[in-house]
């Protein structure tokens, strides 16, 4: 199940995978923390259209976070099978 | 606001086993927390109704709501903290919701959140329930959870929080006798409150541990010891320098050491809150089937859409505007018409025997100040109602998310757009808005950039002159001045963001809140509310300059073209006549400073208007050609903005160098627009 770790703007929509790291500064790092974004915290992208903002799904709700932002966010994809 | 002041102490009638007893309580103070968009508002709206204070915390530009509310003779006073999804200082609101807590010890702490996102809303009760004061869960929105197909059991979730939990749909007031059912029973003893309380991940147990008796013996009351611990871990910025200053510098290098080696902390401290959420609402907690569509979801893949989304939002904001012109033009003329009007002569009436100067005064200035306000209010109504419906659906921010991408260009984030589109209403909402934006850069480029909006009351103008000049072609004419401003303010943001306000682009983090039918209380109390506040704010303004333009227009005499404003204004003809401007247009224009709709009145003065509005467009056409009346209406629209807007900046820049910047700035932009359109139409000969 363990898939490859990539930056939260590499899921496609519809995908699926967990939080395994935050960089960036404290404000912001404490910031997404609060929001659910925590190691392990599984997630749902829900809109990349691959350039602008995205929405992701964590924690059952929907957060929209710049391309900047979701760079920032360490994350290990869910392996699909097929 | 002293809590336990026997002023209002009040008797109760107590009922035990049959027997009325007299026992003599005071109020219980009931602070209200919880994160944004859950409801908080709506819930502190129904208890206090129109019995409710609105002011700003001490030292603070953040407003502070206050209220009574009673209950089975028990008078509860209420203080709606600000919304918060933490209580680390990451944030002013933040620092205020957690001080109110620790130091002003309020007797019970309502903490809301929303049933539909359960775990994400109970971060702050974890936060909470370390705090002294005693918690009340109220679990709101059960029926927005149940349209989106969660199920969370209030009884299961009690047992495992041990603190009383109260299922409400504050929306359509359900469970509000409830939720004060429980909070007078956790006020006074007589529930068994043995709250679980969350505790930190072993790995960082030792370390907690150590610090925590590093600063033991240094920590000022009423700060719990472990509390600041925990902070410090987490890198709380303000409790890190209070501890700094505190601790002997042995101590303090020790805890700063240990602090550096745990940098990381704040992920485990906050994944150990989380932790603990998954294991309190294991039993109560009913999620969705995987793979059914919510209703959320089906709206925002159109509302969020990359090119729908912004038709949408067009559609929005165009039935907006129309029903500001639509509906609250017409009641502002009726208004300005019977009312104001009807008043003034009637004053006039009953004055004729006074004399000219005290009639002036009263009919002229103070009367004709008060009078423009009141004209105001239904465009501000309309606005203010409409932006309450779409914050309280949970629109507005979806359009923060489509307007992100254009907002980038200008350095700014969606999250500014909200601001922004409140100048159409007005500017000074526009400016005191940019306050919800985080970063200092980004707040101060949205408020010079707000000016530029074109408020109702330039509208007003824009849309009384341009058919007395364009007639039929008005409405291109509105479009295309509307459509300049917007253009203009494009290039000032993108050119302030390469030049003067370079930096750091701020982070775009926003919750998109689930939709919700919108409360008509809370929108109808804060339309009542800022309305209220405009008129205070207004009449301190409005009423004063009124009478200083007046006494400028009419002395030494006879006539507004000998007073001193008419030599001011003839002093000016120079420049204007770059712009093909006669000196009572200048005039006009300096009139504008007080209110927009001062240039109508001005102009209907200087060219002798009759009672009928005509009368002023048939001078107006036969004494500016086209060019002029053009460049008129553009240098108006990017004029020096009202006085109330430039006391606004002041206040929330906290500095006259940029507020004089804002100033000149747009004083420029408004003499350029008028040359440059003026000489343009010259140079090609055309409407001169």
């Amino acid at each position: 199940m363990t898939g490859m770790s990539v930056p939260l703007t590499q899921l496609a929509s519809r995908e699926e995978g967990a939080v395994i790291d935050l960089s960036g500064g404290r404000g912001f790092v404490s910031r997404l923390a609060t929001l659910g974004f925590t190691p392990g915290a599984p997630l749902t992208m829900i809109q990349n259209y691959g350039h602008g903002p995205l929405i992701v799904s964590v924690r059952d709700t929907r957060i929209a976070l710049g391309r900047g932002e979701a760079a920032h966010v360490l994350v290990r994809r869910k392996a699909v099978d097929g | 606001m002293a809590r336990g002041s026997y002023h209002s102490v009040e008797r109760r009638h107590h009922r035990l086993h049959g027997h009325v007893l007299d026992e003599v309580i005071r109020p219980v103070t009931v602070a209200l927390a919880g994160q944004p968009n859950v409801g908080k508002s709506t819930i502190f709206n129904i208890l206090t109704g129109m019995d409710q204070h609105v002011g700003n915390w001490p030292g603070k530009t953040i407003e502070q709501k206050t209220g009574d509310y009673r209950h089975n003779d028990v008078l509860f006073h209420l203080v709606d903290l600000p919304g918060t999804y933490s209580l680390t200082a990451n944030s002013e609101e933040e620092r205020i919701a957690r001080e109110y807590i620790i130091c002003e010890e309020p007797d019970v702490v309502v903490a809301v959140v929303d049933a539909a996102i359960l775990e994400r809303s109970l971060y702050l009760l974890a936060e909470l329930l370390v705090l002294p004061a005693p918690v009340v869960l109220a679990l709101n929105m059960m029926d927005v959870a149940a349209q989106e197909g969660i199920q969370v059991e209030p009884n299961v979730l009690e047992a495992a929080l041990g603190i009383p939990v109260v299922p409400m749909s504050a929306a359509k007031a359900q469970g509000v006798e409830a939720l004060a059912d429980a909070i007078d029973a956790l006020a006074h003893g007589e529930f068994d409150y043995r709250p679980n309380v969350p505790t930190i991940r072993p790995d960082h147990e030792e370390i907690l541990r150590e610090i925590e008796s590093l600063i033991a013996e240094h920590v000022p009351p009423p700060y719990p010891t472990s509390w600041v611990a925990v902070k410090l871990l987490e890198g709380d910025s303000v409790m890190v320098e209070m501890m700094k200053e505190r601790l002997p510098s042995d101590r303090r290098q020790e805890v700063e050491h240990l602090l550096h080696q745990h940098e990381d902390a704040i992920l485990d401290v906050a994944g150990a809150r989380y932790d603990w959420i998954g294991r309190m609402t294991r039993a109560a907690l009913v999620r969705p089937r995987a793979g059914q569509v919510t209703v959320t979801e089906r709206l925002d893949r159109v509302a969020t859409h990359p090119l729908l989304g912004i038709g949408v939002l067009l559609l929005v904001l165009g039935i907006v505007f129309w029903l500001t012109f639509a509906v609250g033009a017409p009641l502002q003329g009726w208004l300005d018409l019977y009312l104001v009007h009807g008043a003034s002569g009637w004053l006039a009436g009953v004055l004729h025997a006074a004399p000219a100067w005290l009639r002036g005064l009263l009919v002229d200035g103070i009367l004709a100040g008060a009078g423009l306000m009141i004209t105001f209010l239904p465009i501000l109504l309309i606005f203010f109602a409409a932006l309450g419906i779409l914050e309280d659906t949970g629109y507005m921010a979806r359009a923060a998310y489509v307007m992100d991408r254009f907002m980038h260009l200008m350095g700014l984030h969606g999250k500014s757009f909200l601001p922004l589109c409140l100048g159409f209403g007005c500017n000074v909402p526009a400016v005191m808005g940019s306050r919800i934006i985080e970063s200092r850069r980004a707040r101060l480029l949205t408020i010079l950039l707000a000016p530029l909006v074109p408020c109702a009351a330039r509208m007003a103008v824009l849309a009384t002159l341009a058919p007395m000049f364009f007639g039929s072609r008005a409405f291109l004419v509105t479009w295309a001045l509307v459509g300049l401003n917007l253009g203009v303010l494009v290039l000032v943001g993108i050119a302030l963001d390469k030049t003067l306000l370079r930096g750091e682009r701020v982070a775009f983090v926003m919750e998109l809140p689930l939709y919700h039918v919108p409360n008509a209380r809370t929108i109808g109390l804060s339309v009542w509310h800022n309305l209220l506040m405009f008129l205070k704010k207004a009449a301190k303004v409005i009423l004063p300059v009124s009478v200083l333009i007046w006494a400028l227009s009419t002395y030494p005499g006879p006539g507004i073209a000998h007073s001193i404003l008419g030599y001011l204004g003839r002093a000016l003809e120079p420049l204007g006549a770059w712009m093909g401007f006669e000196w009572p247009l200048m005039v006009a224009m300096i009139t504008s400073f007080v209110a927009k709709e001062n240039v109508i009145a001005t102009l209907g003065v200087l060219y002798g208007a009759s009672e009928h509005g005509q009368a002023l467009g048939a001078t107006l056409t036969a004494v500016l050609s086209p060019a002029a009346g053009l460049a008129f209406l553009a240098s108006q629209m990017l004029f020096v903005p009202c006085v109330a807007t430039v006391a606004a900046i002041r206040q929330e820049t906290r500095s006259w160098r940029w507020t004089a910047f804002s100033v000149i700035m747009l004083l420029g932009l408004s003499l350029l627009a008028g040359v440059l359109i003026y000489q343009g139409a010259r140079l090609l000969g055309v409407g001169v």
